[in-house]
């Protein structure tokens, strides 16, 4: 059984049609790469998968259980579903080690000497262990995205959602964040990630999504995606992307 | 030759100045006392007032596809119920409303001036604060509130833990004036017989048959006032600013910072 499965999801903004009856899911451990142009809805996509968009129509399946309907609280099922912004989002009244350590208090209701704990264990891990009472306004855009991953997985999320994660940053930060991701991927944590970083889509994904124009256009076990995408469309993309 | 009289009036000014304060030094330390309170308790209770009324018309004019249409009714109600709040007191002097309030309530409340002078001066902060408050929650980034959604917060916490700090550190400039205002303006509260500085000054007035003795003086003692309060919130504010540097020593050099941890 699939962790996520996503039926029939549509959604509009207005009259803008964004997601046309969608299908997708992701297994336990698998990495996922979202990629296509700006516009084609996968950015949207994700935001319906922890509900920051409400879908219009489809269901959402998470372990078998339908989040729309059911009477799973949505704040519940958002701290198992982990997100890592593009613009990192981190909480700047706090310092870093609170950023990590406030939603295990007040939404898992942890005991704060614990959640120090855990919160100081995921900001090591992603290297951030020097900066506990920094404030995100004094890190660099590479060292917040790291942060905002160490915020994620403080939580025990099992998926993490990424929406271009380095789109942010500056070329020479990109890496550190990219390495991260990579050791979570490997560590078998399940991930889905909107990406323009091909070359990262193509060694850490064990299956990359094609979308355009709001539908699901391709998809594949990443290396054979890239080496012989089938759609003219997937082609084309590919093929500005390279040059 | 003009010189003279203007000198000798300035002189007799002086005079009179001094006479006020030598004789009347306990009647104006009260009134300042009682100013520095009133304008004090009127724009922290102004602030609560503001927090409350300022995130419900926050949350009343935000917009979600998700609301029911019994939901939107509500939100619609709230709004136009605060307006009428907010454009009311904004929209008339104080010193009427202190006058309206103070003699329709007092066959029921039975309030002394002082009572009535908090109460009518916190209502009018409040309204201002309202509008200071909704204006600095939405100067907070949308993205603070969607970090905040991600890891499962409620509306209600992600205001509380995450917003209303950030507004309200946004908005002290503004809050801080509220309350140099208010040292001021609680002036007109003289009208409903509260014996703050400006009560004073015309109760020596009577007293000593001068107008200009007592009013150089008390506009000298509110100037002190105001002035005072404005530099202690600028160091207030400058801290504030500063409070982020907590990080130890040995990882505030610009280096370290710089620095990634790979």
């Amino acid at each position: 059984m699939a962790l996520i499965e996503i039926n029939h999801l549509g959604k509009s903004f207005g009259t803008l049609e964004v997601l046309k009856d969608t299908n997708f899911h992701v297994d336990q451990g698998e990495v996922v790469c979202l990629i296509g142009s700006s516009g084609s809805g996968k950015s949207t996509l994700l935001r319906c998968v922890n509900l920051l968009e409400t879908p219009d129509s489809g269901e959402i399946l998470y372990k078998g259980e339908n989040i729309l309907t059911s009477k799973m609280n949505i704040n519940t099922y958002r701290t198992k579903v982990g997100m890592v912004f593009q613009s990192f989002n981190l909480f700047n009244n706090m310092s870093v080690l609170d950023n990590c350590i406030i939603g295990q208090v007040k939404v898992l209701k942890k005991n704060k000497n614990v959640a120090h704990e855990n919160a100081v264990k995921y900001l090591n891990k992603v290297g951030m262990g020097n900066f506990l009472h920094a404030n995100p306004t004094q890190l660099s855009g590479g060292q917040k995205q790291r942060v905002a991953i160490a915020r994620a997985l403080a939580m025990d999320s099992e998926v993490l959602l990424f929406d271009e994660p380095t789109s942010a940053l500056d070329p020479e930060m990109v890496n550190e964040v990219l390495n991260v991701m990579r050791d979570l991927a490997n560590e078998g944590l399940t991930m889905i990630i909107v990406t323009h970083e091909m070359n990262f889509a193509k060694e850490v994904a064990n299956r990359v999504v094609f979308m355009d124009r709001g539908i699901i256009l391709e998809e594949g076990e990443a290396k054979e995606f890239f080496n012989n995408p089938k759609e003219e469309r997937t082609k084309e993309f590919l093929g500005m992307i390279r040059k | 030759m003009n010189l003279i009289p203007l000198v000798l009036s300035n002189v007799s000014l002086m005079d009179k100045a001094m006479k006020v304060v030598t004789q009347y030094q306990s009647l104006l330390i009260k009134g300042a006392i009682n100013t520095v309170i009133v304008a004090l308790i009127g724009t922290i209770v102004g602030l609560v007032i503001g927090l409350v009324i300022g995130a419900i018309r926050f949350v009343s004019l935000s917009h979600d596809r998700k609301d029911s249409k019994i939901t939107v009714i509500c939100k619609k109600i709230l709004y136009f119920l605060t307006s009428c709040y907010v454009e009311i007191f904004r929209g008339t002097p104080m010193m009427v409303q202190a006058m309206f309030l103070y003699w329709s309530l007092k066959q029921s409340l039975n309030w002394t001036p002082y009572f009535a002078a908090i109460c009518i001066i916190s209502i009018n902060t409040g309204a201002y604060m309202a509008e200071i408050v909704r204006s600095g929650i939405q100067s907070v980034d949308k993205g603070q509130n969607e970090g905040a959604r991600s890891i499962g917060m409620t509306d209600m916490q992600a205001m509380f833990y995450v917003i209303l700090p950030q507004a309200i550190k946004n908005a002290f400039p503004s809050i801080g004036n509220e309350f140099v205002v208010n040292i001021k303006d609680s002036c007109v509260l003289n009208c409903i017989g509260f014996a703050e500085l400006f009560f004073q000054a015309k109760s020596i007035q009577g007293s000593v048959f001068d107008y200009t003795g007592p009013f150089l003086v008390v506009g000298i003692m509110y100037f002190v006032l105001t002035f005072t309060t404005t530099r202690i919130l600028g160091i207030i504010e400058e801290k504030m600013n500063h409070t982020h540097s907590s990080i130890p020593a040995s990882d505030t050099t610009a280096n370290s910072i710089q620095r990634g941890g790979f």
